[in-house]
């Protein structure tokens, strides 16, 4: 099982996508005590210019793991099949030079937890001006340049707060200063890891609110990975639903909250409890999310379905289009009664 | 027998926090952490109460329970007047029982689920079952919604949810008035989160509970509460109807909650 590279599943999409970044058949192995566990298996979606995509699932969905391999941080002796395409390369080919140069500057991350992200030791100035020092920049200029940086994440008075360390900021702060370190390499693609779920619900919509304003100001690509709906809905164009290390779904965010094709998201949509209505307690999903290391067989999520049968227990499903930009991997979407 | 099951008056809860480096004996600064806090909730009667980090509501729970010793203030259940954990008669102390955030880190992983159980039997000999524990131990598992199997296992090798509902049964068993939730089901997948609150509403009525739910989120908040008070630096600044507090706030940090929550519109 140690052979990612060669057994690549890359049912790549055919035609020509617009995609900044493809992600084709991604398959990421974990080293596991009883061989390597496929955390990512076979995921395929696109980054469009200029969009913000969300990826959203339960624990061992593979959503973080998807990020962290177009990042380039996955764990020790994990292994990778299929491609990463970032503007015509593939970055799971490319060399180490490569790698980092893309990383910080090409493609930026901001994290959960600001505070473990961010170096203690060090200002803030210091760490949103690093990456301008090395690219040679004169003092005053670097200084120039985070105090924008800064004012552009919203930090209020940002010469005053350049000699700051990270323990000195609030929780809500520090995610500013890591999206001003972010955007300090003048990224294309920002990769956001739960970005607001640490955050006190006032706070997590001022944030969800500047990523949407740098995201359309800047035509920056974004990949918002959530385990809430709400969250991703709120600021994500596209939506690609991950279950078991698979994606379920894939669309338009609208389309697919409103008429899903997958009974996974149907469930999740109904979970999330709303503040106006007492939904979420209708029909709850039976059992617990599967993990990619006891993934049932044929599709992962059929034990936990409404719509299963026999096939569902032996074969698994393609990802398949059911409209245009619409892609499911269930056998029976069609059968997906509409919400009445 | 009162209107009110569980009656918190005027609670003041403060914390030393301790001023300057560690290595230096300074002096120590009070933080107040609830600042005269008055609370019902009714026979058969789920409260929520919100707020944001910082706000108070863990510890006005903890007081409830007995973790934390009021500055000023009463708790009153049943009319009987609630001292600390330890110093309260068994009856009074069965009476009010606890749910924590994380499943995991509240149960022994080391105990099975059988054992968990029978402790909190042992603890309270008065609401132990006469006859057969393993019967009863067994009615209990399928109240909350697990195979009677789960009974040999240990907590360490359940799921979140299946050890949130292993909780859930510890507190039942000693047959409590007043179940205390805080943030019951926040570390909860949503799909998992939706069952362990449609078990809550269960339950509640089954057992006739009175429940003080304590969650930063509106919206489960929402699915379960009768009533529902915002607390906010320690005080509380607006209580009512679930339905008034959510949809017609008053109070503007009320209102300012509920405008930043996200809700999921999924209407054309």
């Amino acid at each position: 099982m140690n052979e990612a590279r060669a057994v690549a599943p890359a049912p790549v999409d055919a035609g020509a996508t617009a995609g900044l970044l493809e992600v084709a058949g991604l398959v990421v192995d974990l080293p596991g005590s009883r061989g390597a566990i496929r955390v990512v298996d076979g995921v395929s979606f696109d980054i469009p210019p200029a969009t913000t995509v969300g990826l959203i699932g339960e624990s061992g969905s593979g959503k973080t793991m998807t990020a962290n391999a177009i990042i380039g941080l996955l764990p020790e002796g994990a292994t990778t099949g299929g491609a990463l395409r970032w503007r015509g390369e593939d970055l799971l080919r490319v060399d180490r030079r490569r790698r980092r140069r893309v990383r910080g500057r090409e493609i930026a991350m901001i994290f959960q937890d600001p505070l473990a992200a961010l170096n203690p030791t060090q200002t803030i100035a210091r760490q949103v001006g690093e990456i301008l020092r090395r690219d040679g920049l004169a003092r005053d200029q670097v200084r120039r340049r985070v105090v924008d940086l800064l004012d552009r994440a919203g930090i209020p008075e940002p010469p005053r707060r350049l000699n700051n360390y990270p323990h000195e900021f609030s929780g809500g702060m520090r995610q500013r200063a890591m999206i001003a370190l972010a955007l300090a390499g003048n990224p294309a693609l920002l990769l956001a890891d739960e970005p607001t779920t640490a955050l006190d619900v006032t706070v997590q919509a001022r944030i969800l609110r500047l990523l949407g304003t740098i995201q359309e100001s800047d035509g920056l690509a974004m990949l918002l990975v959530s385990h809430d709906l709400r969250v991703v809905a709120h600021v994500a164009h596209q939506v690609v639903v991950m279950y078991a290390g698979r994606v379920a779904e894939r669309g338009p965010t609208a389309t697919v909250l409103r008429r899903p094709a997958h009974p996974y998201t149907r469930a999740l949509v109904d979970s999330v409890p709303a503040i106006r209505t007492r939904t979420a307690l209708a029909h709850p999903l039976p059992g617990t999310p599967a993990t990619p290391v006891n993934r049932p067989a044929g599709c992962a999520f059929h034990p936990r379905c409404p719509l299963a049968r026999d096939r569902c227990r032996t074969e698994q499903p393609a990802v398949r289009s059911v409209a245009p930009d619409h892609w499911t991997a269930c056998h029976f979407a069609e059968e997906m009664a509409d919400r009445v | 027998m009162s209107e009110t099951l569980l009656e918190v008056r005027d609670l003041r809860v403060s914390f030393g926090r301790r001023t300057g480096p560690p290595w230096r004996r300074g002096a120590t600064r009070e933080f107040v952490a609830v600042d005269g806090v008055s609370l019902d909730v009714g026979p058969d009667e789920t409260v929520g109460l919100v707020g944001e980090s910082g706000s108070g509501k863990t510890t006005v729970a903890r007081a409830v329970v007995g973790l934390v010793r009021p500055d000023a203030g009463t708790v009153t259940v049943d009319g009987h007047r609630l001292g600390p954990v330890g110093r309260r008669p068994a009856a009074l102390q069965r009476a009010v029982q606890m749910v924590f955030q994380d499943p995991r880190s509240s149960l022994n992983p080391r105990m099975t689920v059988a054992a968990i159980v029978d402790e909190a039997w042992r603890t309270h000999p008065v609401s132990a079952p006469a006859g057969d524990r393993t019967a009863a131990l067994h009615r209990l598992l399928d109240d909350v919604g697990l195979d009677t199997s789960v009974a040999r296992q240990h907590a360490g090798e359940l799921s979140g949810g299946q050890c949130q509902r292993v909780s859930i049964a510890r507190a039942l068993a000693v047959k409590p008035r007043l179940l205390v939730c805080d943030e019951a089901v926040s570390a909860l997948d949503v799909s998992v989160q939706a069952q362990i609150l449609r078990l809550l509403v269960d339950l509640r009525v089954r057992h006739r509970l009175s429940m003080l739910f304590i969650s930063h989120d509106l919206g489960v908040v929402h699915q379960i509460a009768d009533r529902i008070a915002v607390m906010r630096g320690g005080v509380l600044v607006e209580q009512g109807p679930a339905g008034d507090v959510l949809g017609a706030p008053r109070h503007e940090y009320t209102q300012a909650l509920v405008g930043a929550a996200l809700e999921l519109n999924t209407e054309s």
